[in-house]
């Protein structure tokens, strides 16, 4: 090793330098965000997107991907802002029911030897009708205690930021720490490993979409938490922003290497994203691309890193 | 329950099929407690197909399988291996890569579990270690991706003696020394044998036959799937191993003889050092077989892709074409055919306009084939379709198919069996003779005597060039080694 960093340390310190660079260009862009008050209004909307880039992780953690998690999270928003309103018991029943339904895709996925990407894009469009169907024009309402929970105000550090903080926490002891989370991660290393060790895959790959979707579950829930009422396409584009949030954080497309840690920092990031091209007067319409540049800026930092650390 | 001297594992009969071939005919095998049995044979004679039925991953399609007296052929399964102490470590590793060595053995020992699991993890896979491999220099927490392939070696190797609540009563080793150097590996065939000492059984499978013969009690021999010698170890002799394999016995390669000459008259094509500040240089003259030593990952193969790369600081006259070590991860394309793979490494010569005449690149694969001795009926097989043997000589066949001057060979050799390396070495010094320059890291003796030229590393640096008529088993060795260690 030389030199005073260790580049695999600071490929570990990539995904929160990122945030701290975005953090700081807003707080320097547009200082009275930097109060309790701001700090709510900023990161309110990276809660539901850090949800469902956690439950992205699980996904790509066993090298599969999942192109329906915006579809499912709005769907999960009508229901939320319907039936879990209206009559708790059936919203909780149904709620249970796309759970054991993304446990479902996991075993089809896994049996019938399907490309995850195929199942889940067809599925997008399943999950969007069903949204439709549940709520054909925008509306509902949400159920006061979620409504309650995400618009709490601690004191001192706003609700958000303990939010993610709390996630990140309990996904990381889990996965990263736990002698269960330590053999779904070693599903994703070497899958015939596990086998060989006696371990089903199958229920492996069952309990990581099974995961992915109760994490889908809580981000609509809190999506309409915040937004207060629903609508079927409220949430489509966090498919890709979740895929994204995942590897800005570090994460990896095969091969079982995930941090929750950086998922959710890369999550808040892309959200943030978008406030700080807000705060610099860009079009609305040059947000994706931003985003995009946002991710190639860091992905690139982070070959450069790896290539330093080949050489050391 | 058992009398210590009843076999722990009988199996009876044991047929198995894969479409029309007939991988395992009929065999009968007694392991019995306290006995390290040896099983050599070419590669598609049948060993790994009989580990893997042993280990659960296959199961027979007649005869059945006994454990410790128990007849457990219906519904086994790894589930049912393990749980009655059969323990494997397969020649592809397995261990998962983004997964640290503690975490690693925690996946084969599932009773590891619950509070504390890890520090209990470290001292199972970490005091498991110091025992077979006294001095590995790894650490529990290092992620296994990033360690030597003879580390990972290693802490597979220590994870499947590592002993639980399931006790390891039977351990299959499939040729565990291919990628550890020559000290590891004697310290892994000492370990055996206190281990065998201690009443385990231990199936050994290497192409080494000199590590079977010093290590094992009782040797089997396998050809075309069935077991055609068995019996004590003493009784097996060097030849008549290699002679019931049926290959053609060893005889010392005259090629090299008599090419010392080479050296004076032809022109130097390659010049390279290794980056260190102590070292000499290598140098291939044209037609020359040059030999780097040493033990494993001593530069070798650095100084290999140096001259690949054309790296600044080495001289290179002409092309060069590489023959992968690592099969799996730097030599074949998995999903491609036999044809796809050998002709990748010369698309040019194919090249009908911007398009590619895939007509003639087959044709190219077909000849190769022929040439090389490929035993597949057709190369539109999928590669793996191939045995490893067989898929090493594809590589062989892309990198002398390409246009290259000079080929650079990566250990290549790597758990092949003996037969395929007797072709090989005969195909490499017939290219020689045609003027092509041959640069060939390897760790094993018998290679080195088919070389004109042998330069010894150590610690990345060349220490000794022993010219053909100076090299001696001793003499690599001496050199191998530090002086003052």
């Amino acid at each position: 090793m030389s030199g005073p960093v260790s580049p695999r340390l600071l490929r570990s310190l990539l995904p929160p330098l990122s945030l701290a660079a975005i953090l700081i260009a807003i707080f320097y862009l547009q200082p009275r965000t930097m109060s309790y008050f701001g700090l709510n209004l900023l990161l309110n909307l990276a809660v539901p997107i850090a949800l469902a880039t956690i439950a992205q992780m699980f996904i790509l953690c066993v090298n599969e991907l999942d192109l329906s998690i915006g579809g499912f999270v709005s769907l999960v928003a009508c229901i939320t802002a319907t039936w879990l309103h209206d009559t708790p018991l059936l919203g909780v029943a149904a709620l249970a029911g796309l759970i054991a339904a993304y446990a479902g895709l996991g075993a089809l996925i896994h049996l019938r030897n399907l490309p995850s990407i195929v199942v889940t894009l067809g599925m997008s469009f399943v999950w969007l009708g069903l949204a439709v169907l549940v709520l054909p024009t925008p509306g509902g309402k949400a159920p006061d205690y979620i409504r309650a929970l995400m618009t709490l105000k601690p004191a001192l550090v706003p609700f958000p930021i303990i939010a993610a903080v709390g996630l990140a926490l309990v996904v990381h002891l889990f996965i990263m720490r736990s002698a269960w989370g330590t053999v779904l991660r070693g599903a994703g290393g070497n899958p015939r490993s596990l086998e060989r060790a006696g371990w089903s895959l199958l229920r492996i790959k069952m309990t990581m979409f099974a995961l992915a979707g109760f994490f889908g579950v809580l981000s609509g829930m809190a999506l309409v938490g915040l937004t207060t009422s629903a609508d079927a396409n409220i949430a489509l584009r966090y498919t890709l922003l979740s895929i994204a949030g995942v590897i800005l954080g570090g994460g990896e497309f095969v091969g079982g290497r995930i941090s929750p840690i950086g998922a959710v920092i890369g999550a808040m990031t892309l959200a943030l994203a978008g406030s700080f091209l807000s705060f610099l007067r860009l079009n609305p319409d040059w947000q994706i691309g931003a985003q995009g540049a946002i991710l190639i800026i860091v992905l690139a930092l982070r070959v450069l890193i790896s290539r330093a650390e080949t050489r050391t | 329950m058992t009398n210590p001297s009843d076999p722990i594992i009988r199996l009876r009969g044991v047929e198995k099929s894969f479409g029309a071939v007939r991988a395992l005919a009929g065999v009968s095998l007694d392991l019995a407690p306290g006995e390290c049995f040896g099983l050599v044979g070419h590669n598609g004679a049948g060993k790994s197909t009989l580990m893997n039925l042993l280990s659960g991953n296959l199961r027979p399609d007649s005869g059945s399988i006994e454990i410790g007296g128990q007849d457990v052929t219906a519904g086994y399964s790894p589930q049912v291996a393990v749980r009655h102490g059969v323990r494997c470590v397969y020649q592809e590793l397995s261990l998962c890569p983004n997964l640290t060595v503690a975490e690693n053995a925690r996946i084969t020992h599932p009773a590891i579990a619950g509070i504390g699991w890890r520090r209990r993890a470290r001292a199972l896979i970490g005091e498991m270690l110091d025992r077979v491999f006294p001095g590995h220099g790894i650490s529990t927490d290092d992620v296994t991706g990033d360690l030597s392939i003879a580390r990972r070696q290693m802490v597979e190797i220590a994870r499947a003696f590592a002993v639980t609540e399931a006790e390891a009563r039977v351990v299959i080793l499939d040729e565990p020394t291919s990628s550890l150097d020559s000290v590891a590996a004697g310290k892994l065939l000492a370990h055996v044998r206190r281990y065998v000492e201690g009443g385990g059984t231990v199936v050994l499978i290497s192409h080494l036959l000199g590590e079977i013969l010093g290590t094992c009690d009782r040797i089997a021999v396998m050809r075309d799937g069935g077991v055609v010698a068995l019996d004590a170890a003493s009784g097996f002799t060097r030849n008549s191993l290699v002679a019931a394999m049926g290959s053609v016995a060893e005889t010392a390669p005259a090629a090299a003889r008599g090419r010392a000459a080479l050296r004076d008259s032809a022109p130097k094509v390659v010049e390279a050092r290794p980056a260190r500040p102590e070292t000499l240089s290598l140098a291939a003259h044209k037609g020359e077989v040059v030999g780097l030593a040493g033990l494993s990952g001593q530069g070798q193969t650095e100084l290999l892709v140096q001259v690949f790369d054309h790296a600044a600081g080495t001289q290179v006259g002409g092309k060069v074409a590489l023959v992968a070590g690592d099969r799996q991860s730097d030599g074949i394309f998995p999903l491609w055919s036999i044809s796809q793979n050998i002709s990748i490494g010369s698309l040019r010569q194919f090249l009908n306009g911007f398009l590619l005449d895939h007509d003639r690149a087959d044709a190219f694969a077909e000849k190769w084939k022929e040439r090389i001795g490929i035993r597949t009926p057709d190369v539109f097989q999928p590669i793996l379709s191939l045995s490893g043997g067989n898929q090493q000589k594809a590589l062989f066949a892309r990198a002398l198919g390409a246009p290259a001057d000079i080929i650079v060979m990566d250990d290549p050799m790597r758990g092949v069996d003996v037969g395929t390396k007797q072709e090989v070495y005969a195909m490499i010094r017939d290219e020689a003779a045609r003027g092509r320059t041959f640069l060939w890291y390897t760790t094993e003796m018998d290679e080195l005597r088919n070389c004109d030229h042998v330069y010894v590393f150590r610690e990345g640096a060349i220490v000794a060039d022993l010219p053909r008529a100076e090299m001696t088993e001793e003499r690599v060795l001496h050199a191998s080694f530090r002086a003052d260690a």
